[in-house]
């Protein structure tokens, strides 16, 4: 658990809004993901969700795991689904068409609808300036279609399309840096997040929804099935992602960078990385590198956060 | 009653109509020869003359999936492209349609690339057929002008609720400055009341969407899809009537010229109608009798309404402006062959291929492939089809 | 109570293939996919609710003397709530059918 006592679970919503009898593999963190990120949105939500895990566990005709209104057009545009549902009621309400209300437009897609596929509508979306949360559930491989990399693997895993072999390390690109990308379009808020830390990302799911114009969560959601780890184990590894630095906590409003979490202390990649069998294959070697790799790109974040 | 006549580009009183029709919202990305239409849209809502949200899209796939959004959400919506930007919201094009939302598109119809062409034929919206749309065909500015209300009439009607398209032949059309009778804005609202949608997407009664379907419900929804389709029909000969109710001017499903006597007729879809009936009257003058069958509505294909004009003709002489690759022909005479196929009386189908990139097509050419098609028809060579003009 | 999938006619579809019976997933029951069952020492339980919180599945409810407890009809039996409760009082055991 994140800095609140372990009793502050009995404060969060009871409602649910991404309900039982959706399909997700056992320990689906990315399914925990949006049923947090629905408790903190609420009732008073539209849901564009992109082609994925979470489009296909939820919504096999004739019923529906959402308590709030969803759509899915497809794979790519989500964002622009989003988009759209805010200018048609904005339009509306101006117009005397729709009584005013305060509805929460959000567009989620996970890591290959995001960094890959839908870039370039995520992009058109955010730079337009939509009132809309981009939600991100990042398990760093299309896990719906079987685990093939995505530009959002990290180095070194092995997926069915980066499979590791005698001349393979796997993966053999770095993650592509998707909060950086958002924040480069001048929006109000970016922040990262992971279901392990439930409160910290409810708070920030809730300042998203707050605040004017657009807004993206990148969150990181252990896979079971594709980084091959028992399904209780799932919260851990979130936890051992931030503990290790591997995914910083934080945030970007209005310009300034903010660490939400500094672990202290900082534990080895290793601990992260050993347990996970698509890493299986990395030599001490390895590891290191990517202990290196991660400890320059949190200093660097620390340096955004110290700057005024 | 013959109203004041105003001179404009038809581009701009396709834009002025989706104005009068007081649209939410509006997604588009700038593609020749359609730009000329949103450019005017983002002018009227720039000087407050339309209360609307112009959505920039970074690709017409975006425009598509906006115009999704927004009539998800139960918003009058209208987009508009042509050729490649039709191909790139291919994917989305038919999933408008499935999930039923009532947008109303007009396609400035345009070559598809390769090699790269800006110039008008059909090309682009024949890839599109199977799309599940309603399509329509226009043939001068004042049907432009007039079906743009047509369109968002019968869309957002609860009996079809399906997208529109509105297909207007690219610079032979849109970039024309041709007579047209405005209507004024409260006829208007008289024959396109506010758009009420029934279950929007809205909080206070949660819709699930795009839902995913197995096999076992696959088929089940393509059933409701096609029959939708069919079913509009009704809807689109009641919205032609009502229109002529309010201003006099009438539409059906197919128009014919000169057919009641004919033997043979040439049969025309959008722009190049006019120039067919030019021809069919010098032909007609030197004691050839021959008639015009124009089709306007695409799909739902009326096969009946064909098949009433077409019955006892010795020939029907197609003029298609796109080719299946491949295939037995163009696809208007792939379509009449099936229409007429075990029907008694039954007319030869002649084809022809014209017009591919705004290649002229002339009052000559005209006379020339009815000629060549009654020819054809007479010597029983009616397989395949003829690329006209084509030189070697 | 929607019909099963494979008994609907296409006139019983609504408009688009919507489906405005929110939360109608319930009706499809994960429990079936469980092969360990969540138990709960209810003498050890603080009734801190991590469990509840933590459930991909929503499948652990609050009963009316504050214990939670595993829905048996959606537990998938993952074993994140036993492996995160933070006293320990929930053990996974094999179920007997």
């Amino acid at each position: 658990m994140d800095k609140f006592s372990v009793f502050s679970a009995r404060l969060v919503e009871k409602g649910e809004y991404f309900t039982s009898g959706h399909r997700s593999c056992q320990g689906c963190a990315e399914a925990l993901a949006v049923r947090l990120v629905m408790k903190a949105l609420g009732r008073n939500t539209i849901v564009a969700m992109a082609t994925g895990c979470m489009e296909i566990v939820s919504s096999p005709l004739p019923t529906t795991a959402w308590e709030v209104p969803w759509i899915h057009v497809a794979f790519e545009n989500a964002s622009a689904v989003a988009s759209g549902c805010e200018s048609g009621m904005k339009a509306m309400m101006r117009k005397g068409k729709m009584p005013p209300k305060k509805i929460n437009f959000v567009a989620m897609g996970g890591d290959g609808a995001t960094a890959d596929i839908g870039m370039g509508q995520l992009s058109g979306a955010l730079e337009r300036g939509h009132d809309m949360i981009y939600v991100c559930y990042d398990n760093e491989a299309y896990m719906n279609t079987g685990i093939q990399r995505s530009s959002s693997t990290p180095w070194g895993a092995s997926t069915t399309t980066s499979p590791a072999g005698k001349m393979s390390k796997g993966q053999h690109t770095q993650k592509k840096d998707l909060p950086k990308i958002a924040i480069a379009h001048n929006i109000p808020y970016v922040a990262t997040a992971c279901p392990s830390f439930p409160f910290d990302l409810m708070e920030k799911v809730q300042k998203a929804a707050a605040i004017q114009g657009p807004a993206y969560l990148h969150i990181l959601s252990v896979c079971p099935t594709g980084w091959r780890i028992p399904p209780e184990e799932a919260i851990r590894y979130g936890r051992l992602a931030v503990n290790t630095c591997v995914f910083p906590l934080y945030e970007y409003e209005y310009g300034k960078y903010r660490l939400n979490y500094r672990p202290s202390p900082i534990l080895p990649v290793r601990e992260y990385i050993e347990g996970q069998g698509r890493f299986r294959h990395l030599t001490p070697e390895d590891i290191e590198a990517i202990q290196e790799r991660t400890m320059a790109e949190y200093e660097k974040l620390v340096k955004l956060s110290e700057e005024d | 009653m013959a109203k004041e006549r105003k001179g404009i580009e038809v581009s701009l009183a396709v834009a002025e109509a989706v104005g009068q029709a007081d649209c939410d919202v509006i997604a588009a990305y700038p593609i020749t020869p359609q730009t000329h239409i949103v450019e005017h849209l983002s002018e009227l809502v720039a000087d407050g003359h339309l209360d609307a949200e112009f959505v920039p899209v970074e690709s017409e796939h975006s425009a598509m999936s906006v115009c999704c959004g927004a009539a998800a959400v139960g918003a009058r919506t209208f987009t508009s492209t042509a050729s490649q930007g039709l191909a790139l919201m291919a994917e989305i094009f038919f999933i408008a349609s499935s999930t039923r939302l009532p947008v109303v598109m007009a396609l400035a119809n345009r070559s598809l690339s390769g090699p790269l062409s800006i110039w008008n034929d059909h090309t682009d919206v024949m890839m599109v057929r199977d799309g599940g749309w309603i399509h329509v065909f226009v043939e001068n500015g004042q049907e432009a002008y007039d079906h743009v209300f047509w369109a968002f009439r019968v869309a957002e009607d609860p009996a079809v609720r399906l997208p529109v398209a509105l297909n207007i032949d690219g610079f032979i059309m849109t970039h024309m400055i041709e007579p047209i009778e405005f209507e004024d804005d409260e006829l208007i609202k008289r024959y396109i009341p506010e758009y009420r949608m029934e279950k929007p997407l809205h909080p206070d009664n949660p819709v699930s969407m795009g839902c995913f379907g197995m096999p076992e419900i696959y088929t089940e929804v393509q059933m409701a899809r096609e029959r939708a389709l069919v079913e509009s029909y009704t809807t689109c000969i009641k919205a032609w009537e009502e229109w002529e109710a309010l201003t006099g001017r009438r539409y059906h499903a197919v128009e014919t010229y000169r057919v009641d006597d004919a033997e043979y007729c040439i049969v025309t879809m959008g722009s190049l109608g006019e120039t067919a009936m030019a021809a069919v009257d010098e032909l007609r003058e030197q004691g050839e009798k021959v008639g015009v069958i124009k089709i306007r509505l695409w799909r739902p294909f009326p096969f009946d309404d064909i098949y009433r004009a077409a019955a006892g003709k010795d020939a029907l002489i197609v003029l298609d402006r796109a080719i299946s690759f491949g295939g037995p022909g163009g696809p208007v005479a792939l379509e009449l062959r099936s229409a007429m196929c075990g029907r008694p009386q039954a007319p030869a189908i002649v084809d022809y291929v014209a017009g591919l990139a705004s290649r002229d097509v002339t009052v000559e050419d005209f006379k020339a492939i009815i000629l060549g098609g009654k020819a054809k028809a007479a010597e029983g060579d009616v397989a395949g089809f003829t690329l006209y003009g084509l030189r070697g | 109570m929607a019909r099963p999938m494979d008994e609907i006619r296409w006139q019983d579809l609504e408009i688009g293939g919507a489906v405005s019976e929110p939360g109608s997933s319930r009706e499809y029951k994960t429990g079936s996919w469980r092969s360990l069952l969540p138990v709960v020492d209810k003498d050890q339980c603080i009734r801190c609710g991590v469990c509840w919180l933590f459930c991909p599945d929503a499948a652990i409810n609050q009963s009316e003397d504050g214990h939670f407890q595993t829905d048996v009809e959606y537990c998938k039996g993952c074993g994140i709530c036993a492996r995160e409760c933070p006293v320990g009082c929930i053990s996974m055991v094999i179920e007997e059918y």
